[in-house]
């Protein structure tokens, strides 16, 4: 079991009693199902329920932080086909939050699909579940069974002619299937290659119907936002940056795990909050959302807040606030190494800035950190990054670049280093000491 | 036209219709994902005739079916060992072990990634992140069972239950 | 209509253009890849960026749409620089082989490689390898020059109707292959070698056999089907050695069947024929011209004279041209004789027939119909290209139902489909047109039951605007064809819609038009040889594999006194019956015209000068007809003989006139059959004496040995499983064939192949056959 302690726990409230606790009885004495109750029974308008998801400014939790209500509200009205799909493709480097959430609380994010269906005026919704977490993917279904039993999901949910049906689609190892359009060709039972965007999924979605599709952490805020009242779940957080959120903490800390904290929160308590760092070493850089997120060193990320605003006016992203803490052991040039590597293994291969140019920043990367460098490369990396960068179909592309960019703009000093000296800045005895890595591929160099 | 044999199990196909029933109807192929984990969980891994099965079960090209089949990185299109362990070495599970856990199954089995001991029971993958990184060092045993906090003694525990 | 602005230039598009039409539109050339405009958008090579004004980054102009007021830049700093980042990522990984490519000097990337990309190379890294795959016989590939454009696998979806190809693996792994062991089998399939913008797909036949610039490129029209395909002929030194489509919307559009591609490899057959023949005791003895003219006008005067002019048939490709057929027909008008006909796999010429039939309506409007009925057609195979317009009318809505003999997968959903014996299909044909009538409220005559899959059939078609029922090659060959005919007259009455055939041949309807067919009382392409001729004049045919019944027309020709054959090539058959072979020019060596389905007149010129001593068909029959010192054949061009076939005004029209498919006086006759019934379709690649002789195409999967297939019942019926010996005849010599099982086949049916040498001996193309385990 992941460790969790949370300043404010609405999310990872009934985690405590980890495995034990995700059951259906368990979540209605928790409250769960009530915002739905509600709903359906005071026959609260879709509208309503959307103008309320509105005033908490939930920004969606999947890394591109869009307000979940603006969102919803896209969906075009009346009846006819339309789907409401989750994303559960966790497979961000770094991101661990949404499996913990269908493990320890499905009907929390059953309850936010449903509510999701009755607002945009679907009956019928997909959880997508990464491919890795098959044991997440039989609970889910376990949880769905469960709701079916108790009349939560099927035909005239709790007798008020509202349908809604739900099931669970898993995936098979792509990271790509994390991005929305890749996703829903996915589960049309094609290869993960994102589409061309727009349309966007809200006019032509899964199976060309208007579809909204939300992270796991975003529908399973929606029963706590409804619970609450969406005014104060933004004072929950901060302005712009509504409720709590959960980080994943990964890396050189003391206590990695998911931690609930409001938006807002420094990040020097969230480091507090995982233990502090590990073996009493030096923070030297933080990945703030995720892999794609650039770096940033430890004198920036100290006075940073956790939220969007923040973390975007320091030059990065809050993305799926998968925190990745690196300590003084490590090695940037080794550590973009294995993330470009990452990139250039998943991308889906359709366009070709992103097919050829992944590659070509692996190859570069992977020549300096194996004391091949040249002088020229750093420059090269740059141009061939600006090259991909907002000429792909996905964001993957730019996901690629921006570690590139990060690294760059703050370490480069260790990739000059590297090129010149074909070896590491930071000393061989260091990087043994922390609880550090080789690179992925051994062969023969040095460093 | 001509009738196809199909290698596929009763059983099997039964597994995969529960699947098919989860879409509209005429959005069989949307099962193909599930439909490919059940065929391979039944013969091992995917040959040719498994995905040809898969695809003419489902109405769908064979080639479409391949497709998928090769792009997602858990199918097995090669014969591989009885247990396969794949192991997570990106950034954030290496910063905690992950490629020290590779190194140490390498060395325990004998054999590199993408390899399979002679006896035929161990093969060893290098995956990507699976969204457990604050468990790290994890792996996946036969793509399914996730197993976390994997230090050489743990690693040395799951090898023995492997019978 | 929106406004827009590409590079300063204003211009009015259409709702819902691209920005690349919009730019084709105004003449502004943005280079591209992966865009093509009969296949779905993918926007994956990135190629066509564009910087469009207040958005941010450079945008694919194959896939924005034109909004109102839009400014669009092709050529601006960031359009350029993206568009060369771009070709950078394309080369980084192609090989650079263009001296070695056979797309050198037709390659789009070598193209725009010299526009936009970098002369040196910043990547320094090794460049990736893909293995070549092996798509069958007519497609060569060299996969590692491939960018990844998904033309391929775009066309086969959407166009071909079947994914044969697919793109496997994924990121710079990703790979261009057909299933594991598959090759691309779609009698479409050429159409990827031009759609593919490198040189990864290149045709087989045409490998390393030129550089594209040492060619000549001269127009013609293909002569097998009754579309009346475009081309582009590709020449060297007299010799054809490609062919490509010459776009027209109104019939190809931009593609080519297999059989119009490929099929010029017959012209380069060893069967060709260098010089005349004449059988001299019983020897053949190559000859000059004059010396076979006069042979072969001394025997016809003679036959004429000894036995009187009806003792003289005239069998006639219809595949030959309008200019031969009409002087066929005017010399054996001269001498007295009306037996001519070129409707050679027809055997019921029952009915009263007001014109010529035809389509019933334009090509290209079959891409507008909303509801089809197709009748009795191997729509594929014998008409790729009017099977894929009526695939895209689907996708837009369109229902098609098809009545038939067999099942065939014709890719594309149906809305309704009967399948039965030959004999029963008048029957239902009629039980469609009675449920028709009644869901129209009219009277009908006919006394049928209606089954149900005919009243749904019937409830598609009444459902529609704009509907229409064609008539395949099957119907037209079918036993009891004037009544399909007529009944189908009458079903387009009761709903309003119109009806026509699909042509079998390139000069189907040429030959009506041209009079090779009996214009009184002559003998119709049956009769004339069930009631044998002492004289044959066979031009471009070869009866024993072109005629409904080859055994009656071998017998007939064997037991002639005279048969003078006018063809490019040789055969054993034609040694053996002929005393006379003439070698006149396919359609790449003369001028002339052809008629297609829609009544559309095509003339075109040779490509290259006659093989050997042969020489145009027309000018053989002209000086025929001068030796013969009949009048009017003083004839100084093709041109003229085409101007007086088509009617005396000088110049060409461009549709034949009294096209009508009205037919009279039949005796609907729906009577059910019994027996093993045979149904023979003519294969794509046996279908004429010019692709029977072109090898890539005979290597084709549709060129395989016919085999004598059945369904599981009917298999077991004579105790055979699939693959034993069966033994087969339907009135001519018993022929030993390969039993294989065809789930598509209604009971007591024996599917049997025509036009091939394994099957021509046993018989007739329809009626019953017997069958035995061998
Ligand atoms: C390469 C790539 C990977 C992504 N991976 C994920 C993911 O694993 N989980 C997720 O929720 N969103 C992921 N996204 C973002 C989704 O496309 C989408 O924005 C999100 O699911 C929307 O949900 P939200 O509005 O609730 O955040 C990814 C995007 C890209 C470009
Ligand atoms: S950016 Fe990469 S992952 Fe996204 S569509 Fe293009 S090739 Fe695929
Ligand atoms: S032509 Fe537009 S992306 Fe290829």
């Amino acid at each position: 079991m992941a460790l969790i302690e949370a300043i404010n726990p609405l999310l990872s409230a009934g985690w405590g009693k980890g495995d034990a606790g995700w059951g259906i009885g368990e979540y209605e004495q928790r409250g769960g199902y009530q915002a739905l109750k509600r709903i359906l029974t005071e026959k609260i308008a879709p509208e309503q329920v959307i103008a309320e998801i509105k005033a908490s400014v939930l920004r969606g939790r999947g890394g591109a932080g869009f307000p979940t209500g603006l969102k919803w509200s896209f969906m075009p009205k009346g009846s006819g086909e339309k789907y409401v799909v989750c994303n559960t493709d966790e497979g961000e480097p770094g991101t661990f939050k949404d499996r913990d959430i269908l493990r320890y609380d499905p009907h929390a994010v059953i309850e936010g699909m449903i509510i999701a269906g009755y607002s945009v005026g679907a009956a019928r919704g997909y959880n997508y579940i990464h491919g890795e977490i098959f044991e997440i993917y039989d609970r889910f279904e376990q949880a769905l069974a469960e709701a079916r039993a108790t009349g939560y999901l099927g035909g005239n949910i709790l007798g008020s002619g509202f349908d809604f049906e739900l099931f669970a689609h898993h995936g098979w190892g792509a990271y790509i299937c994390g991005e929305e359009s890749a996703l829903l060709e996915s589960i049309e039972g094609k290869k993960g290659q994102p589409r061309f965007k727009p349309p966007f999924p809200a006019s032509f979605g899964l199976y060309g119907k208007p579809t909204t599709i939300n992270n796991t952490e975003t529908f399973a805020s929606i029963p706590f936002v409804l619970r609450i009242g969406g005014e104060a779940y933004l004072n929950l957080g901060k302005p712009n940056n509504g409720g709590t959120k959960l980080f994943s903490v990964s890396g050189h800390v003391n206590k990695p795990g998911n931690y609930e904290v409001p938006m807002g929160t420094p990040f020097a308590t969230l480091l507090e909050m995982a233990g502090g760092m590990r073996g009493g070493r030096k923070l030297k850089a933080v990945i703030p959302g995720g892999s794609s997120s650039p770096v940033l060193p430890a004198n920036i990320i100290m006075d940073c807040t956790l939220d969007y605003d923040s973390i975007a006016k320091a030059g990065s992203m809050l993305g799926s606030g998968a925190v990745i803490v690196m300590d003084e052991s490590v090695c940037m040039v080794k550590a973009l190494d294995r993330l470009s590597y990452f990139y250039y293994e998943e991308s889906c291969g359709q366009c070709t800035p992103c097919r050829e140019g992944t590659g070509w920043l692996y190859k570069i990367v992977h020549r300096i950190e194996h004391g091949q460098g040249r002088a020229e490369d750093l420059d090269l990396l740059l141009d061939v990054g600006a090259n991909i960068c907002g000429r792909t179909i996905c964001a993957l592309g730019d996901a690629a670049v921006m570690p590139i960019q990060g690294m760059l703009r703050h370490f480069r000093a260790e990739f000059e280093y590297h090129v010149e000296h074909r070896k590491c800045l930071v000393p061989a005895e260091l990087q043994k000491a922390g609880s550090t890595f080789h690179t992925r591929m051994m062969a023969g160099a040095p460093c | 036209m001509n009738g196809q044999p199909n290698m596929l199990s009763q059983e099997a196909r039964a597994r995969i219709d529960r699947e098919v029933a989860k879409y509209p109807t005429d959005q069989k192929q949307s099962a193909v994902m599930a439909a490919l984990r059940i065929a391979q969980e039944e013969q091992g891994w995917l040959s040719n005739a498994a995905i040809e099965s898969v695809a003419s079960h489902l109405d769908m090209p064979a080639i479409a079916a391949f497709e998928v089949a090769s792009f997602y990185n858990m199918y097995d299109l090669r014969p591989i060992g009885k247990y396969k362990l794949t192991v997570c070495t990106n950034l954030p599970c290496a910063l905690s072990g992950g490629v020290h856990a590779a190194e140490y199954l390498k060395r325990k089995l004998g054999i590199d990634l993408n390899e399979t001991t002679p006896d035929g029971k161990f093969t060893l993958k290098e995956g990507e992140c699976m969204g457990a990184c604050g468990d790290a060092p994890v792996m996946l045993v036969n793509n399914v069972q996730m197993r976390c906090f994997m230090t050489p003694d743990e690693i040395d525990k799951l090898l023995a239950e492997c019978k | 209509m929106l406004e827009l602005e590409i590079d300063g230039k204003a211009l009015q598009v259409k709702e819902g253009s691209t920005v690349i039409d919009a730019a084709h539109q105004a003449g502004i050339y943005i280079p591209h890849f992966c865009y093509h405009k009969k296949l779905s958008i993918a926007a994956n090579c990135r190629m066509c960026l564009v910087q469009v004004e207040k958005a941010p980054k450079p945008l694919p102009a194959c896939a924005t749409p034109v909004t109102n007021g839009m400014k669009v830049f092709t050529h601006s700093d960031l359009a350029i620089k993206a568009q060369k980042g771009v070709m950078e990522f394309l080369l980084i990984n192609h090989p650079l082989d263009c001296p070695i490519c056979d797309q050198g000097g037709e390659c789009q990337l070598q193209d725009l490689a010299v526009g936009y990309g970098s002369s040196s190379s910043r990547y320094q890294e090794e460049k990736r390898v893909v293995v070549n795959k092996n798509l069958g016989p007519l497609i060569s590939t060299d996969m590692t020059r491939c960018i990844n454009c998904t033309r391929c696998v775009r066309f086969t979806q959407e166009i071909a109707g079947e994914m044969e190809l697919g793109q496997a693996f994924r990121g710079d792994r990703a790979e261009i292959m057909p299933f594991i062991e598959k090759t691309v089998d779609s009698e479409l399939s050429g159409n990827i070698i031009d759609l593919c913008p490198v040189g990864a797909l290149t045709a087989k036949p045409f490998r390393f056999a030129a550089r594209t610039w040492e060619l000549a490129r001269r127009k013609s029209i293909s002569p097998h089907d009754g579309l009346g395909g475009n081309l582009v002929v590709q020449v060297k030194h007299d010799k054809v050695l490609r062919v490509l489509p010459l776009e027209n919307e109104h019939l190809n559009e931009c593609w080519l069947s297999d059989k119009d591609r490929f099929s010029y490899e017959g012209l380069n057959s060893p069967d060709r024929l260098t010089k005349p023949l004449i059988k001299q005791g019983g020897a053949w003895k190559e000859v000059e011209w004059n010396q076979a003219l006069d042979y072969v006008a001394h025997a016809m005067r003679d036959i004429v004279k000894e036995h009187g002019p009806d003792a003289v048939g005239a069998i006639v490709s219809p595949h030959g041209t309008l200019e031969e057929m009409y002087l066929a027909g005017k010399l054996m008008r001269g001498l007295g004789s009306d037996n001519i006909d070129c409707r050679l796999r027809q055997s019921d010429f029952s009915g009263r027939r007001a014109g010529t039939p035809w389509l019933g309506m334009k090509i290209a409007e079959i891409n507008k119909l909303d509801r089809v009925l197709v009748v009795c057609s191997f729509l594929r195979k014998d008409h790729p290209l009017i099977a894929q317009r009526l695939r895209q009318a689907v996708k837009r809505g369109a229902q098609v139902s098809v009545i038939h003999a067999a099942d065939e997968d014709l890719l594309m959903k149906l809305a309704g489909k009967i399948i039965a014996a030959p004999s029963q299909l008048p029957d239902r044909l009629a039980q469609i047109t009675k449920a028709v009538a009644e869901l129209k409220g009219a009277t009908c005559d006919l006394s049928v039951a209606v089954g149900a899959e005919a009243r749904k059939i019937a409830e598609s078609l009444v459902s529609g605007q704009n509907a229409a029922i064609l008539l395949g090659n099957l119907a037209q060959q079918h036993a009891r064809a004037s009544t399909l005919n007529a009944l189908t007259q009458q079903l387009a009455g009761y709903l309003g819609g119109r009806f026509g055939f699909l042509g079998e041949a390139a000069n189907s309807v040429g030959g009506y038009v041209a009079k090779a067919v009996p214009a009184g009382d002559g003998l119709d392409a049956s009769r004339m040889l069930t009631e044998p001729r002492k004289a044959y004049l066979v031009i471009g045919a070869e009866p024993e594999l072109d005629c409904a019944d080859g055994v009656r027309a071998t017998n007939a020709l064997t037991r002639a006194d005279s048969v003078i054959v006018l063809s490019p090539f040789k055969s054993a058959a034609a040694l053996a019956y002929a005393d006379a072979i003439l070698p006149v020019a396919p359609f790449a060596e003369t001028s002339g015209s052809f008629v297609n389905t829609e009544g559309r007149v095509q003339s075109f010129q040779a490509v290259n000068r006659p093989l050997g001593e042969t020489r145009p068909g027309w000018k053989v029959l002209r000086v025929l007809g001068n030796l013969l010192k009949l009048d009017g054949f003083d004839f100084a061009s093709s041109e003229a003989v085409r101007d007086e076939a088509l009617g005396g005004g000088a110049g060409k029209p461009e549709f034949a006139g009294d096209l009508d498919n009205i037919i009279a006086d039949v005796a609907i006759d729906l009577s059910p059959g019994g027996g093993i019934e045979r149904v023979a379709d003519v294969p794509i690649y046996f279908a004429d004496a010019l692709v029977r002789r072109a090898p890539s195409l005979q290597k084709t999967k549709d060129a395989v040995t016919p085999a004598a297939r059945m369904n599981a019942a009917t298999l077991a019926k004579f105790g055979v499983k699939a693959g034993e010996q069966l033994k087969v005849s339907g009135g001519g010599t018993p022929a030993t064939l390969v039993a294989a099982l065809d789930v598509g086949l209604p009971d007591d049916c024996l599917r049997l192949a025509a036009g091939h040498a394994t099957t021509a001996a046993v018989g007739a193309m329809s009626g019953a056959m017997t069958v035995e385990k061998a």
